[in-house]
């Protein structure tokens, strides 16, 4: 009821908001998707526990706002085998070009060359970078004030190649493969976004003193890059220094770049430390496609359809979404009176909410 | 009336016996490795803290400075190796890692030498000592010998590397093992098994199957598994949830400095290592502080945590309690504290206000 209330605080918000297409600087970061007739086609993979009920306020309030997007809705059946709906979903991504996603679940009941759904998701669309923004937001109460950080992921390879093979028995090998390419290619990313937004220092996560070779060539990749940006401040920290900071004093951090599951332990500990799973958004992107999503991706099944789950993470990557697609907002309510991005939107949407009282369990 | 008394004396006397059958002329022999940097002061600390609580203890103090064997390989003194062979308990300061020297860190060399596969970091919020966090109470034990730190890799081609992480179930087996065992010792209600099966599903799937194997056989302990990304999540907004943690070696190094973070940092983070063959070794594992070294400036904290961790090892559970006692008031006290802790106390100041207090509590 409570969460009715306020997706019904939102959709009234919205629905003084009318949208206006605008031409903007392009972004020779993410490529421009395609549109018929001045409406986008996004694809839209329910998934598993919560990513259904969210999305589906999400096309509510698109369609209260009059959002010109239509959503291809693709289902991917997490307890099949047959890679069969994983396939179709990324055949209608390569269509679209963009899309947005609930988690997909990985059974352990089944065998191990069963991959995560997610994963070959996002091998096979090649979105090499996991961008999230982790603010601390106003009205939310957390022990640490004033975060304000953008971990850029590797989103590939690493730990995540799924190339395992049990060579004797009881003796299981898992690779971590780090490329020159990807490297270059993530640092690339992260120390152009760093400079389109105005940030000032890009933080390299790794574990060199161990792992010499395989981080040690990441590491290089990203003083190679640095070098090329000597308006950004480079420097590199220890993952296990990282974590240890971040409980600390997180405010020392603005932008970190990091292969692939260290961004997974640093951007779930961020997330926790603005508030929880239920208020970030990420985004995966790459070449040629990008997919939205909750930044740290959980299925939720322990909250799935109480109507409980906080919808905020998923809103704002729809708006994140949008952002890609080139959509700028009017706001005509009063006291704003003018344009907009989509950002500040969010932000007035998330005023209302908090003037209204009305929050999710979890904040 | 009396039988009852009587075999009450009997059962504590019973009880004496046990835990004095270890030691000769009523003293044990334990390992001290002072280390480098501020390792003689903080070493030097805990042992004046030790004699004013009367510690049954011997200290053989040790150098590990690596040395080469026949054959070119690098390994620990042989008098170190004898000694912690003989006692088979140690407490180490912190060592350097010298860069370019031509041979592995020590801490591996140590690791390597006695198979020390169990690192242990007991978490708990020390009141005084104001962190965000004020209800952290959980254990975190690490495999520590294999997983991604077996440092195997290779250069495929050139700009394409390979690192290997290995998991055996020997010695996944071993270390949720004494997991469950270290629970039911240090009555702590449940077990948290730390993974990422869903994307590596051989290597921690194999991990996982013996911790669930283990927890079958300790049914008296829960047993929950999570991911490590839901636990990062939820260990910075809700730390309480959390009691005893299980995982491999690379989670197990990040998780257990997060929770390092958690209460202080690693100026006030006790450890132990368990190895084969009943050998433990506890230590600091903070670094030297070559910056501050032989000005008294150090904090003993973390050795002298680690020292009761050593204690309680032991089975000298009452020494144990009231250093660890004294210790936490005298923090709490704020009066007379090291730098790092917010005061301008000399470390050997800090470590007199123990003594004193401990002294008293006699």
């Amino acid at each position: 009821m409570q969460l009715y209330c306020m997706f019904k605080n939102i959709c009234n918000t919205w629905k003084m908001i009318s949208l206006y297409h605008m031409r903007c600087s392009s972004n020779s970061l993410n490529p421009p998707p395609a549109k018929y007739g001045g409406r986008h086609t996004v694809t839209l993979i329910p998934g598993d526990g919560i990513g259904p009920e969210l999305l589906s306020h999400v096309r509510e309030v698109f369609r209260f706002s009059c959002v010109p997007v239509d959503f291809e809705v693709v289902h991917v059946n997490s307890a099949l085998e047959a890679e069969d709906d994983i396939d179709n979903a990324i055949t209608a991504i390569r269509r679209n070009g963009v899309a947005i996603k609930g988690n997909i679940e990985t059974k352990h009941t089944m065998p191990p060359s069963v991959k995560s759904r997610n994963n070959l998701l996002r091998t096979s669309l090649d979105l090499y970078a996991n961008v999230m923004h982790c603010q601390s937001l106003p009205g939310v109460q957390t022990r640490h004030k004033n975060i304000d950080i953008m971990i850029i992921r590797e989103n590939t390879e690493g730990e995540y190649s799924s190339l395992e093979h049990e060579s004797v028995s009881g003796v299981v090998e898992c690779l971590k493969i780090i490329t020159r390419t990807n490297s270059l290619r993530i640092a690339e990313y992260a120390f152009q976004l760093a400079r389109e937004k105005g940030r000032r220092r890009v933080t390299a996560v790794h574990k060199a003193n161990i792992m010499k070779l395989g981080d040690g060539l990441f590491l290089q990749c990203c003083r190679e890059v640095a070098s090329g940006y000597p308006d950004i401040t480079f420097d590199s920290m220890i993952v296990d220094n990282t974590t240890m900071q971040l409980v600390s004093k997180p405010q020392q951090f603005d932008v970190m770049v990091m292969p692939n599951l260290y961004g997974n332990v640093v951007s779930n500990v961020c997330a926790g430390l603005v508030g929880g799973p239920g208020l970030v958004p990420g985004a995966n992107y790459g070449r040629d496609y990008a997919v939205f999503e909750t930044a740290t991706r959980n299925t939720g099944k322990s909250v799935a359809g109480k109507n409980i789950a906080n919808p905020t993470a998923m809103l704002l990557a729809s708006c994140m979404m949008l952002d890609h697609l080139k959509y700028v907002l009017l706001l005509h309510t009063a006291d704003l009176g003018g344009q907009g991005t989509t950002s500040e939107v969010v932000q007035s949407v998330m005023r209302v909410i908090q003037s209204k009282g009305q929050l999710t369990a979890d904040i | 009336m009396w039988r009852s008394t009587a075999s009450r004396v009997v059962a504590s006397l019973k009880n004496e016996l046990l835990q004095s059958r270890s030691f000769i002329r009523g003293m044990k022999t334990v390992t001290l490795i002072p280390g480098d940097g501020i390792g003689p002061e903080i070493s030097a600390a805990v042992v004046k803290i030790f004699v004013a609580a009367e510690v049954p203890i011997e200290w053989e103090e040790r150098n590990v400075t690596a040395v080469q064997g026949p054959g070119g390989k690098w390994m620990i003194p042989h008098d170190a190796k004898e000694s912690m062979d003989k006692t088979k308990i140690g407490l180490k300061g912190p060592l350097k890692t010298p860069v370019g020297a031509g041979h592995p860190s020590m801490n591996l060399l140590l690791r390597k030498t006695f198979d020390l596969y169990a690192n242990v970091r007991p978490c708990v919020s020390i009141e005084g000592y104001d962190t965000p966090y004020t209800d952290v109470n959980l254990v975190t034990i690490r495999e520590n010998t294999e997983g991604e730190y077996s440092g195997i890799e290779h250069v495929i081609v050139d700009g394409v590397v390979q690192s290997i992480k290995l998991i055996t179930e020997q010695a996944s087996h071993r270390i949720a093992e004494y997991a469950f065992e270290y629970a039911k010792n240090n009555q702590r209600s449940s077990v948290t098994a730390v993974h990422k099966a869903n994307i590596m599903r051989m290597s921690d799937g194999l991990f996982l199957r013996k911790c669930r194997e283990a927890a079958e056989k300790h049914k008296d302990i829960k047993f929950t598994e999570m991911y490590l990304d839901t636990v990062c999540l939820n260990i910075v907004q809700d730390p309480s949830q959390f009691d005893v943690l299980v995982m491999p070696n690379l989670y197990g190094d990040i998780l257990s400095d997060l929770c390092a973070g958690l209460i202080g940092g690693l100026g006030v983070t006790p450890s132990g290592n368990i190895g084969a063959h009943g050998v433990a070794i506890f230590e600091s594992v903070h670094g030297t502080a070559p910056d501050i070294a032989g000005q008294d400036l150090a904090n003993p904290t973390a050795l002298l945590l680690s020292g009761i961790m050593m204690l309680r090892h032991m089975g000298l559970h009452s020494h144990a309690q009231k250093i660890e006692t004294a210790c936490f008031d005298t923090i709490q006290d704020k009066k007379v504290l090291t730098k790092d802790l917010g005061g301008n106390a000399k470390c050997s100041e800090f470590t007199e206000v123990i003594c004193q207090r401990v002294r008293d509590m006699k």
